[in-house]
């Protein structure tokens, strides 16, 4: 194994491993100001009750998201200097304004959220919480605003292989930026909201009588019964947007080899790539002309057709997987949305259900990101710079030797990540939240006299 | 486009001033917690909390000017960032590993079984340690000019501790500064010890650095910078001795003062740093690569210093604000 190949496992090994932590604390971070919020509203200390879990959750799977941030910053360097030195006129600044306008925000601000609760004024927490918040979605428009360039570069120019910056606007918001960005919340929505719901069953099932996990499970499943349909929509805008600017991806997306009208949609199938052509299709007849054309007749343009394309099984599986995933989201929510307005609980199979589905929105994120980095292939910048140009001339051996240990440290803290998120949910349980002070406050409280009458 | 009128040379200079102020504040602000992480005492639990908990509101924030100047030397000076990481990829990897492991332990030591604490709180006292040797032998080859042979070796070796000295004597300085009764005993000898390391670590590497690089023995021994050049250690060992004196008087002094070793800290930290800024200057990369050489386009140089002069000094502003709000001794420990 070359060099090469070798830094593209580990670079997909780091973003796979990086990219789980803000797709919790993106959305995670509005979830805990609306918590905070209430609280502040409210004075119902349920709230905080449930701000307090869950912002021990945001920390945990922030510090997870920057340790794997600062590698990621010098992978850059280690793993992938053409790219640096022939786009790094573009790339550096977009991820300096990150740094410098979220990064610091966030990590500062933090620090006030986490550990200042007693030190200053309620108002200046709640506004910490916010600017963390604001500060994380900061941190995700630079980040997808650089990989959208990378995906459809406009706004620049290239002198002897070099990319200069021409207008900044068109290198910011790029033709598939919007819908990236919209994406990518609302992907992070998801996320967050199945993995509080998730845990909440989890306390509930185990036996937790307490309003903090019912209402947790409440806010989270309406909050994912409203954002699946949203998703599915800018999905399939970002899927046009795709067809537009990169045929190439969709085409092996579909699993299409033939240019052709009438295209079939694709359940299953095994795309092989030596002899050009799929195996054991299972199909809808017109569906894929009819979803990216909005006609039965609509052309759409075959893998064959392209001189250079992505590998075609990655690709066509990971969108099979991320689909499927978003029905189960769809499906588990409204299925949870209706159960809730109907009788105000979960039965017992659907808490089940929501168990299994606690980090169903990263499987659902990985599989989109692969779709999308991988559908690039074999360009880092589409049409500017081959990744095979961009890559280390580094030693194989100290690839390898990086690779493993990072192989090995991630595995254990993806372990150590989930199975302390387990010990946070028992350790809850255990706890008697509510005091007989906290009882009266709350009978005091009108507002929170109605909330105590909807659980 | 503002800032047009700047020459690619005044570019330069701005972004390596930059760079410098990153790696100075870097230095400072994650030294001492690094310094903080490398002394826990893997036998009282009771102390590990409280040193913890000294750094707990800052240290996320202070790992940030590593990442500001990682991003600067990418962006600013792709070459010389290229150069540097390639040639420093293991360092650098296990320097990575090091971060990674007390960034997390820091949060996992707060959320597991009372028995696995222990087991996190090693994970982040040596993940420390895997941190501060890892940066100072990378300062050290650095310095070198990224040389790879056995003398340059040595010498990384001789920075490597030279650099975790320097960050635990910092770092005991900030616990005086956060700590009380029996833990800020502790802090006194440890700063005591720290400071005679870190003493002997400067002397050896100026000697070392005076013969690495012909330039800058010439610039050392010329006149009028000569002069110049010789009074920055000199006043960094006064300063030292200052802070001798003032590590054994404080524990008398019932509370006063408490803030001046760190002080000193901070200033003989100020004075090394800028005793090399000024002899490797031109260079990026000390004796092979320029400023000007290694330089990006002017136009994304400038685009990124628009922010930069909005946002730096608002960066500086809630940075202070914070260590206003946490000012005084460090509250029992937390997490929320």
């Amino acid at each position: 194994m070359d060099a090469l190949i070798l830094s593209r496992f580990q670079f997909a090994l780091n973003m796979s491993f990086h990219i789980l932590f803000p797709t919790i604390t993106i959305a995670l971070g509005w979830f805990l100001f609306y918590f905070k919020l209430r609280s502040n509203i409210s004075k119902h200390p349920v709230w905080m009750r449930i701000y307090r879990f869950w912002v021990r959750v945001y920390a945990l799977s922030f510090a997870l998201g920057v340790v794997s941030g600062v590698t990621m910053s010098f992978q850059f360097g280690t793993n992938w200097p053409g790219f640096m030195e022939k786009a790094g006129n573009v790339a550096g600044p977009l991820l300096g304004y990150e740094v410098l306008t979220a990064f610091f925000l966030e990590a500062t601000f933090l620090g006030i959220m986490l550990f200042g609760i007693r030190k200053v004024p309620n108002w200046l927490h709640t506004t910490a919480t916010l600017i963390v918040a604001i500060g994380t979605t900061v941190s995700a428009f630079w980040i997808l605003a650089l990989d959208s360039w990378m995906q459809t570069p406009q706004g620049h120019e290239v002198v002897d292989g070099i990319v200069y910056a021409r207008n900044w606007f068109e290198i910011i918001f790029s033709p598939s930026f919007p819908y990236r960005f919209t994406h990518m919340l609302l992907a992070s929505g998801l996320t967050a909201s199945f993995l509080i719901a998730g845990l909440s069953a989890y306390r509930i099932y185990k036996g937790d009588s307490k309003m903090a996990p019912k209402i947790a499970l409440k806010t989270a499943t309406y909050t994912a019964a409203v954002l699946i349909p949203l998703q599915i929509l800018a999905g399939d805008m970002h899927g046009l947007n795709t067809l537009e600017h990169q045929p190439q991806k969709i085409a092996a997306m579909e699993g299409l080899w033939e240019t052709s009208n009438r295209v079939p949609l694709l359940f299953f199938a095994y795309p092989n790539e030596n002899d050009r052509e799929n195996r054991y299709e299972i199909s809808i007849p017109l569906a894929a002309s009819l979803i990216l054309t909005h006609s039965a007749e609509g052309e759409i343009k075959g893998l064959n057709e392209f001189e250079e394309h992505p590998p075609v099984a990655p690709v066509f599986y990971s969108f099979r997987v991320m689909v499927s995933v978003g029905l189960l989201m769809l499906f588990t929510a409204w299925q949870g949305a209706y159960f809730l307005m109907r009788y105000g609980k979960l039965p017992p199979w659907l808490l089940k259900v929501f168990m299994g589905m606690s980090f169903s929105g990263w499987v659902a994120t990985l599989a989109g990101w692969y779709v999308t980095e991988i559908g690039r292939q074999p360009y880092i910048v589409t049409g500017v710079l081959r990744t095979e140009d961009a890559v280390t001339g580094l030693p194989a051996g100290n690839v390898v030797l990086s690779f493993t240990l990072y192989a090995l440290l991630y595995a254990v803290l993806l372990v150590a990540y989930m199975r302390t998120l387990t010990l946070m949910c028992r350790r809850s349980i255990e706890i008697e939240e509510i005091t007989t002070e906290e009882r009266e406050m709350a009978k005091a409280s009108k507002m929170s006299r109605a909330n105590i009458r909807s659980n | 486009m503002p800032f047009e009128s700047l020459s690619a040379q005044t570019l330069g200079d701005i972004y390596i001033g930059l760079l410098g102020l990153a790696v100075l504040l870097y230095a400072i602000l994650d030294g001492y917690d690094l310094g903080v992480g490398v002394l826990l005492p893997p036998r009282e639990e009771k102390f590990r909390d409280d040193m913890i908990a000294s750094i707990g509101p800052y240290w996320d924030a202070n790992e940030t000017w590593l990442v500001l100047a990682v991003g600067l030397l990418l962006f600013a000076f792709p070459q010389a960032h290229s150069q540097v990481l390639q040639t420093l990829y293991i360092p650098a990897t296990f320097m990575l590993l090091g971060l990674i492991l007390r960034g997390v332990s820091f949060d996992f030591r707060a959320k597991v079984a009372q028995v696995k604490k222990r087991r996190w709180d090693l994970s982040f006292k040596y993940g420390s340690l895997l941190t501060c040797l890892a940066q100072g032998y990378m300062l050290g080859i650095y310095v070198t000019g990224l040389r790879t042979d056995l003398w340059a070796q040595c010498f990384a070796l001789l920075a490597a501790l030279g650099v975790t000295a320097a960050y635990v004597f910092i770092g005991s300085c900030w616990l005086i500064l956060k700590a009380e009764n029996q833990l800020q005993e502790k802090a006194f000898y440890w700063a005591r010890r720290g400071l005679i390391a870190l003493a002997v670590g400067i002397i050896a590497v100026s000697i070392a650095n005076l013969t690495l690089h012909d330039t800058v023995r010439a610039l050392w021994l010329s006149q009028p910078w000569g002069y110049f050049l010789m009074a920055i250690p000199i006043a960094s060992f006064t300063l030292l001795i200052l802070c001798g004196i003032a590590l054994k008087r404080l524990p008398e002094a019932g509370g006063k003062w408490e803030w001046l070793p760190f002080t000193i800290a901070i200033m003989v930290f100020v004075l090394s740093f800028s005793a090399l800024g000024i002899s490797y200057y031109p260079f990026v990369i000390p004796g092979k690569l320029t400023i000007m050489a290694a330089l990006s386009d002017g136009n994304s140089l400038r685009f990124l210093l628009v922010g930069t002069a909005v946002v730096v000094p608002l960066i500086l502003a809630y940075t202070f604000m914070v260590y206003r709000i946490f000012a005084g001794k460090s509250e029992k420990l937390s997490y929320y």
